[in-house]
Formats: structure tokens, C-alpha cells, sequence
């Protein structure tokens, strides 16, 4: 039997691919030290193309305007160039709307590639450049504590992380985040209030670390700019004890949240880098997928969904209260109770 | 049939987005028998990214079953069958985990071949991202600006009937070329042309040399008739092309197959068109597979099939989408406990993000037989439409469907079969007379998928009891105020005995009859209840033969009322449950 695993580690080395959507251009070279927010590659994701009716434009059959093109394939355009005529008395001509470059000529028409805002790769944890990938992106690595979360909003940044005011019970609301905590990553247990989201970004917050909020909020969380990481799931949930500990430990350090959504088919994941000095003996996480007694699971589903336990032993096909009769686990919970979760229902920590 | 010239074992595999099956088959007794099945979970996620492991790990488990060999010390599938016995003859696989294709459907009429390339689409895991028809408003470098943003895994391109109009089929196909040009080279979508047949030679030198193209018997031949069964083998083809590129381990399972990797849902609909070829009845069969990410429809008449599939309706990855399609009041109603919004919210995103995980309490069980229940409603509901409009039917109901197929693990692993045989009723709501049929071990794919390969071995498989016959459904249909008598039943058993029995309307009763046990029953609907027997207040003889639980009499109305009352609801279904597992 084996599991996906989740990492929340205290230390250890970090190495991530980090890839453009389409081939482009890598910014950066081996060894360089980049931050979360620099970018390490850019790429024209969406190009956006023109054509223009050449024999329209000086009001000739197609076939005729091919001899008063002025620019060839290849040729750079700033906005208002001439690229056609002039023809006839008032000296028709045809100049470029925007900045771009000539694709094609031909048949009464130019195909001109529009100069649009490329896409920035993000570096998503501080770190430095080990590897480059020709036209697609590189390889970044970093030691330091590693917290893996379930959703994100798809953005990226860095800040010094703090704690919401102990009384203010964790949940985030706009009566208990203030000016004070501008560019600052806030560390709170839930969201339920969709004017907190937008309130820490008009502050700005530099990012939210949340154990759960409300599924409601996902749509708005979505528009916001500010990076939003969920940890435990949706619902009202708190952080697991090892997250917390790990958090509070690490609260006043700069962190890098990539909020980044989770890809079920690359190793792509929201996750917290708080990154600290290396030990001379650090490796990478173990990548050890099998379930086994002794092994630290995290629980994926109610009714203990997010707690942390230890699999005493694994046993056979079960009937679960659902009526499901799956293989299950018997797991000894932070709490100390003891209880059989399908195997199918545990992730492995590590 | 019985007499087999080439005895070959056959292994076929099917990777589902949550497990991966291996069926070993092979003749005992002259027959095709179904030997064992291996599972493990699909390992496209992580920690492995690459399906090989889970079909690696599916085979070492159906090593351990049969004690037969099937990887060599190469890594590589034995095939033909070695020496020593380990091996198999012949292989083929059925492949539905990834993500759904992204496809644009090109056409000239909306209503015509624009219509027709989106239902073709629909009969695969896909997502119909845009469409570009004559009637487009928008101009030529918006279309082709538009094809670059959403890069296509696939163009479906019709128009023009066989001999018709080709000069703006062509204009047409001119922007989806000058896209494709504009785009990266391995970044280009695959296009199947579906249109004009007279076109072909002339779109290959066009277009052939920029993007590959692939041409399939016209999806329109005429205005008014749609014709997409030839092009299945041809769409199934370009999926397996596209799934070896996009998902790490699927090229392996091609090659081993010869190129026989066929999409989940298609292998599924080619079993259902059997069923639909064999059918003594004059009914369409229906088939329906629930699956993590998406269900599949199949509904076949006389070997006609209509396949469709419908992304975001799963049961799993599927969750997160759901309430695009589905309105939560809607889910609500079908819950037998009370349930908040939020909780059923918090259930969809949470699940969503752990597809392969169980609902292991009794709550999460309720919530995700009551996602089942709506989302058969909604996909019938869509196919119940599409068929009335076919057959020209002004009647609220289509006439039913014999027999009724289904499968995926929500249905198979339900914990009774009186679970999954009401999830089927109540989700499915059948009229008149039809057979309830679970496909327990998942195995209908993976007989699609060999089914090209070896027709033989389908039919011997599918007359060996492999199918689970849950049991007859006899449904009338009629207007009576609850409590009164609808229909009575006379049973002549096999040892000549008779029962009679009185449904009233609003019940649910069943007929005790052991698997596999003949017998007679004498309909009588009252009130000209419709039974399916020609018309309102007509019956007749039926003969039927036990299914696992007996013969169904579901008189509970079309559509099912539910009380709203909660208590009411759940006394109910605790009713139910007992009528079928008493």
C-alpha cells in the first residue's frame, strides 16, 4: 500500500522545477540567488495577432495591394509605422495601431504579431538557480522548513510572518487586521468573511496562511492578488499540531508563500518555504510512499479530517459506519485515541 | 461458438483517474472465461506521476491470483504467451484517467455539422472550450487569436455534406491553419475532419504539412442526418495519439497494444451497442458509468449508439465542478438527512482535492449517494430530451430502456446490493419494463477495449454471468392518488405454484425469486396505468428469470415525489431498504 505524501518538515533541502506554460526565454543564470517574487523566466503565453486588410485600407483588389506592402515577414513595427501605400492622390496609406512584428505578407494582407505583456515566471522560493532548462525554466533550491497545504489562489510572495492577536480567536475579520500589519504574511486558523480578504489586500498584506476557510470564499480568493494558502481544507478547521508548532515556531521569519494551485498530475503544490540555515547532513524529503506501521499519516476525511496520527498496524478489508468496506489502518491519533481509517484516506507525512 | 479455432488468453487493462484494473481471460472449456481481475491505484498522481507503476502493481496483484507471469525481465509485457506459460496472447487497453481533451469544434451551420462536431466531442472526456461556425461574427485574426489562448488538444471540423459546399469549409479551415502555423510546433492540435468527403485531398496538402490531420467518414452525410458511429474508431485513434503525449506511461500501454488504446467511454458504449444488438425487446439499452471525474451515457437502438460523456459530473475529482452544473437546492432535495449548504460545500471542495478517498461515515455515505442520485437524474434528463427529439416523442417519458447497465465503484462498492439498486432507481427513474444489470467487477471496458480484437470472447464473457443480473424492474407509470392499487401481479413459479400480489401506488415491492429462476408473471395495471406493454391500462405475460434480488416493482410514480418533511423522507427510504433486502 503506499500514499501520496505530504511534506511538513522543520528543515530540509527544497529543490523545485519551476516551468513556463510555452517555451520562452530563461532570465536567469546557474547559481544566481533569486527571491520568491523575482522572475526566473518569461514566455508570450497569449499572443495576440492582427491582420490588416491592406486592400481595404487603400481600396484595391487584394492581388494589387501586395505591391505597395512596405514591410516584410521578420520586420519589428512601432506603433504608427507605414506598412502600406502611399497610393493615389490624398496618398493613402496604412500605418501599424500598435507596436509588434510582421508574421506574414501576402494575398492583400499583413499578419502582425502585437506586443503584449508576457507572462512572469516566479521563482515561488527564495533560493539559487542549480539548473537551467533551455526555453522552459529552471531548477531552484533552498533549505529551510517545508509546510505543503491542499489549495491556493495561485499567487506568489514574501514577508515577515505573524500571528493574528491571540483574543482575536484566530478567525480573520476586518475589525482585527489593521494597518499595522502592512506587508506582513498573517498567519490565522479560518476566514469566513469575504471584506477580510479584501481588506488584507487593500493593506496590503503580503499573504494569508489560513488552516480552512469558508468554500464560498473560494471565488473571491481567486481574484485577489494576494496569495491565499489553505493548509487543512475547507470548512472551519485548525491547523494540526505539527503545522502549528512548526508555524508558531517560525513566527517573525521572512517566508515565501506560493500559493500556487495544486496540480493532481505534476508535483506542483501550494506551499510555505521559511527558509533557515543548512545542517551539513541535509538531503532532500524521502520520497518512501509505503504505508506501514509506525509511519505519521495525516487524516484526508471526516469526521477527523487534517488530525495527525501514527499507524499502529494495518489490516484487512474493513467495513467502515459509511457501509464502505475498504482496506483500513489503525491509527493512534495526536489526541491518543485510537481509531480505523480506510487506507485510501491517509496521506503520509514525512 | 463454442468451438474456438485460435484459444488465446487475453489481458486487457483499463486506467480508470482512481484505479487501474488488469482482466485476465482465458478458454476453459472452450469457452472464454473471465480468470481474475488486479487493482491498484492509478499512480498519475503523486509521488509516482507515471501510470506504469499502477499497472505494473495491478499485474503483480493478478500474478499472485493466477501465479502466471506477465512482465519479463525487460520490464516489458510477455506476449505471445512464453513456453514456461507466462504471457499473455493477446492485449488491448481502455484508458479514462487525465484530464479532459480540450477541443474546438469547427462547423459550418450551428445547427447542422457545428452540432454534430459537439456531440461528437461529447462522446469522450473532453471540455468544448469554443466553436467557430459560419455564422461566427467574429473576424479572422479574433478567431485565430482566440485558437491560440485556449490551445486545443483537438479540432473536430465538419461541414459541407458529401458532395455539398466546400469552398467555405475551406475558408473556414484557412484560420485553424493559419493558427496551428502560428502556433509552436509540438504544441499543435491534433484535427479530425468529419465533413466533406470531397475535401480530403485537399485539405491533406493544406493543412497536412502544418498540423496533423486525420480525416473520418462524414459525421452529416445529409442535412438532416447525423451519422457519428464511423468516426468513433477514428476519434478514439486521435485520443490515445494525444494520451501517450500527455500522460507519462501511457505510451507504454499503446505500444503494447498495438495502438489499441482505446478511450474508457468509448470501449464502454461499444458493449452497450452489443447489448442493443442482442436485445430481444424493441428498447434502446442504456449505459451508465459514474466514475471519479466524469459519467458516461450510452444509450443503443438496434446497434445505433449515442455516447456521451459529461466532465465535472464524477464522483470524485469531479466534485469541485459539480455545482457548475448542478443547483445545491437540487443536491439538498435528494438528501434524506438535514444537511446545511455549507456542510454540503465543504463535502464538494474537500473531497474534491482527495478524489481516491472513501466517505467512511454514515453522514458522508448519505451525502455521496445523494450526489449519485442527482447526477444520474441530470445526465438522463439531458439523454431522455435527446432521444424524444430523435424519435419525434411528445411524451413526458421515452419508453424505457432494456436492459439497464451500470458501473463504477460508487455503484459496485455500495454496501448492499439494495444500495445499488435503489441509487439506479432512484437516480435513474425507469419506466415500464426493464433489467437492472451491475457490472460488479468494473469489467465492460475492458471487454470494449477487446472487443475490436476479439469479438468472440466478448459475447462468450458476457453469457457467463460476469454482469451481475440485480434483478427485473417493472415501473408503471399513471396518475392515482397514493395508496391506491395500480397493478396486480399473478407468479407462476417454476414448480407450477402461484402468488398474486396488489402494488399500490407509491410503493416499492419486491418478488422473491432466487438468481437464476424462471417464472411467468401475469400484469394487470389498473387506473391504465402504462406498464410498457403498447399502451396505457394494457398487460399481458412476462416471462423472467430471478435476479439477485428478485424481481422490483417500483410504483413509487415518475417523477419519485419525496416528502419534504426530512423524517418522513428518511422513514421512507428505511421502508425501502427493507423491501429490497428482506
Amino acid at each position: 500500500m503506499f500514499s501520496s505524501v505530504r511534506h511538513i518538515l522543520p528543515i530540509t533541502v527544497i529543490r523545485r522545477e519551476r516551468y513556463l506554460p510555452v517555451p520562452g526565454k530563461v532570465l536567469v543564470r546557474t547559481q544566481q540567488k533569486v527571491a520568491a517574487s523575482d522572475t526566473v523566466a518569461e514566455a508570450n503565453v497569449h499572443p495576440e495577432l492582427l491582420i490588416l486588410e491592406v486592400g481595404k485600407g487603400l481600396g484595391m483588389p487584394p492581388e494589387k495591394a501586395d505591391s505597395h506592402i512596405q514591410c516584410r515577414a521578420g520586420d519589428q513595427l512601432v506603433e504608427g509605422d507605414i506598412v502600406a501605400g502611399p497610393v493615389g492622390f490624398t496618398r493613402r496609406l496604412i500605418r501599424s495601431p500598435r507596436d509588434g512584428k510582421v508574421i506574414l505578407v501576402g494575398n492583400g494582407q499583413i499578419l502582425i504579431e502585437l506586443s503584449t505583456k508576457n507572462y512572469m515566471l516566479k521563482a515561488g522560493l527564495p533560493g539559487t538557480v542549480m539548473e537551467l532548462i533551455s526555453d522552459k525554466g529552471v531548477i531552484i533550491e533552498t533549505t529551510g522548513a517545508l509546510i505543503q497545504g491542499v489549495w491556493g489562489n495561485g499567487r506568489i510572495d514574501t514577508g515577515v510572518m505573524a500571528r493574528l492577536p491571540i483574543e482575536s480567536d484566530q478567525t480573520i475579520t476586518t475589525s482585527n487586521i489593521d494597518i499595522s500589519l502592512r506587508g506582513i504574511v498573517v498567519l490565522a486558523q479560518h476566514c469566513q468573511d469575504q471584506q477580510a480578504l479584501r481588506f488584507a489586500e487593500e493593506l496590503p498584506l503580503r499573504g494569508l496562511i489560513l488552516a480552512s476557510m469558508l468554500p464560498d470564499l473560494i471565488p473571491i480568493a481567486m481574484k485577489l492578488q494576494l496569495p491565499i494558502i489553505v493548509i487543512e481544507g475547507f470548512g472551519n478547521r485548525r491547523f494540526n499540531g505539527l503545522t502549528e508548532k512548526l508555524l508558531a515556531t517560525n513566527e517573525n521569519r521572512e517566508v515565501a508563500v506560493n500559493a500556487e494551485s495544486w496540480n493532481q498530475y505534476t508535483a506542483a503544490r501550494p506551499e510555505i518555504v521559511i527558509p533557515l540555515p543548512a545542517t551539513s547532513s541535509l538531503t532532500t524529503p524521502q520520497v518512501e510512499t509505503s504505508l506501514t506501521s509506525g509511519r505519521r499519516v495525516h487524516i484526508l476525511r471526516a469526521p477527523y479530517l487534517g488530525e495527525i496520527g501514527t499507524i499502529k498496524k494495518i489490516i484487512g478489508i474493513t467495513e467502515f459506519p459509511g457501509g464502505v468496506k475498504a482496506p483500513g489502518a489503525e491509527v493512534l491519533l495526536e489526541s491518543g485515541k485510537i481509531q480505523i481509517f480506510p487506507i485510501a484516506n491517509l496521506e503520509l507525512l514525512a | 461458438m463454442t468451438s474456438l479455432v485460435h484459444a488465446e488468453s487475453f489481458l486487457v487493462i483499463d486506467v480508470g483517474s482512481i484505479s487501474t484494473r488488469a482482466f485476465l481471460f482465458d478458454v476453459v472449456d472452450q469457452q472464454y472465461r473471465f480468470i481474475a481481475v488486479g487493482v491498484s491505484p492509478t499512480t498519475i498522481n503523486s509521488p509516482f506521476f507515471n501510470i506504469s507503476e499502477g499497472v505494473r502493481r495491478a499485474l503483480d496483484q493478478l500474478q499472485e491470483f493466477t501465479g502466471r507471469r506477465f512482465i519479463g525481465k525487460d520490464e516489458q509485457l510477455i506476449i505471445p504467451v512464453a513456453g514456461d506459460g507466462s504471457g499473455v496472447d493477446r492485449f488491448a487497453a481502455s484508458i479514462s484517467v487525465g484530464k479532459p481533451l480540450n477541443i474546438v469544434a469547427v462547423g459550418l451551420l450551428e445547427d447542422v455539422s457545428l452540432e454534430s462536431a459537439c456531440h461528437l466531442a461529447s462522446t469522450i472526456n473532453s471540455k468544448l472550450t469554443q466553436v467557430i461556425s459560419l455564422n461566427d461574427r467574429r473576424k479572422q485574426d479574433t478567431r485565430i487569436n482566440m485558437l491560440l489562448r485556449v490551445r486545443p488538444d483537438l479540432i473536430i471540423a465538419a461541414g459541407g455534406t458529401n458532395g455539398g459546399a466546400s469552398l467555405t469549409v475551406k475558408k473556414l479551415l484557412e484560420t485553424v491553419g493559419l493558427a496551428c502555423y502560428l502556433m509552436p510546433e509540438n504544441q499543435r492540435p491534433e484535427i479530425l475532419f468529419a465533413g466533406n468527403q470531397v475535401l480530403e485531398e485537399e485539405l491533406k496538402s493544406i493543412i497536412g504539412s502544418i498540423a496533423p490531420i486525420h480525416f473520418a467518414p462524414n459525421i452529416r452525410p445529409t442535412l438532416e442526418r447525423e451519422q457519428l458511429d464511423p468516426s468513433y474508431v477514428h476519434l478514439a485513434n486521435i485520443y490515445s495519439i494525444i494520451r501517450t503525449r500527455q500522460i507519462p506511461g501511457a505510451e507504454e500501454l499503446y505500444r503494447w497494444s498495438e495502438g489499441n488504446l482505446m478511450p474508457t467511454s468509448v470501449a464502454f458504449g461499444r458493449i452497450v451497442r452489443f447489448l442493443s444488438k442482442v436485445n430481444k425487446v424493441d428498447k434502446r439499452a442504456l449505459g451508465i458509468d459514474i466514475g471519479s471525474s466524469a459519467t458516461t451515457l450510452a444509450t443503443a437502438y438496434k446497434g445505433e449508439l449515442s455516447l456521451k460523456v459529461f466532465p465535472g459530473f464524477g464522483i470524485g475529482s469531479g466534485l469541485g465542478e459539480l455545482l457548475d452544473y448542478i443547483p445545491l437546492s437540487q443536491i439538498l432535495k435528494f438528501l434524506p438527512e438535514e444537511i446545511s449548504e455549507n456542510k454540503l460545500k465543504e463535502f464538494l471542495a474537500n473531497n474534491s482535492i482527495y478524489p481516491s478517498s472513501l466517505p467512511a461515515t454514515q453522514e458522508e455515505m448519505t451525502i455521496a449517494h445523494g450526489l449519485v442520485r442527482q447526477i444520474m437524474q441530470e445526465v438522463i434528463k439531458s439523454t431522455n430530451i435527446e432521444n424524444r427529439k430523435a424519435a419525434s416523442m411528445t411524451s413526458e417519458y421515452f419508453t424505457g430502456f432494456e436492459p439497464i447497465l451500470a458501473t463504477g465503484s460508487i455503484l459496485t462498492q455500495a454496501p448492499s446490493l439494495a444500495h445499488s439498486a435503489l441509487l439506479l432507481l432512484d437516480g435513474l427513474q425507469p419506466v415500464g419494463i426493464t433489467t437492472l444489470i451491475l457490472d460488479q467487477n468494473q469489467i465492460t471496458p475492458a471487454l470494449g477495449a477487446a472487443s475490436l480484437i476479439n469479438p468472440i470472447l466478448v459475447v462468450q464473457i458476457l453469457n457467463s454471468n460476469s454482469l451481475l443480473h440485480l434483478g427485473t424492474v417493472i415501473a408503471p407509470v399513471g396518475f392515482a392518488r397514493t395508496g391506491s392499487p395500480v397493478l396486480r401481479v399473478r407468479i407462476t413459479y417454476q414448480s407450477g405454484q402461484e402468488s398474486k400480489i396488489e402494488v399500490k401506488q407509491g410503493s416499492l415491492e419486491r418478488i422473491v425469486l432466487p438468481y437464476g429462476q424462471p417464472a411467468r408473471l401475469h400484469l394487470q395495471p389498473l387506473l391504465r396505468y402504462d406498464i410498457g406493454m403498447g399502451a396505457p391500462g394494457r398487460g399481458g405475460d412476462l416471462r423472467v428469470t430471478g435476479g439477485a434480488l428478485g424481481v422490483i416493482i417500483d410504483a413509487r410514480g415518475r417523477p419519485i415525489r419525496l416528502p419534504e418533511k426530512r423524517n418522513a423522507y428518511q422513514d421512507l427510504q428505511r421502508k425501502w431498504f427493507s423491501t429490497l433486502e428482506s
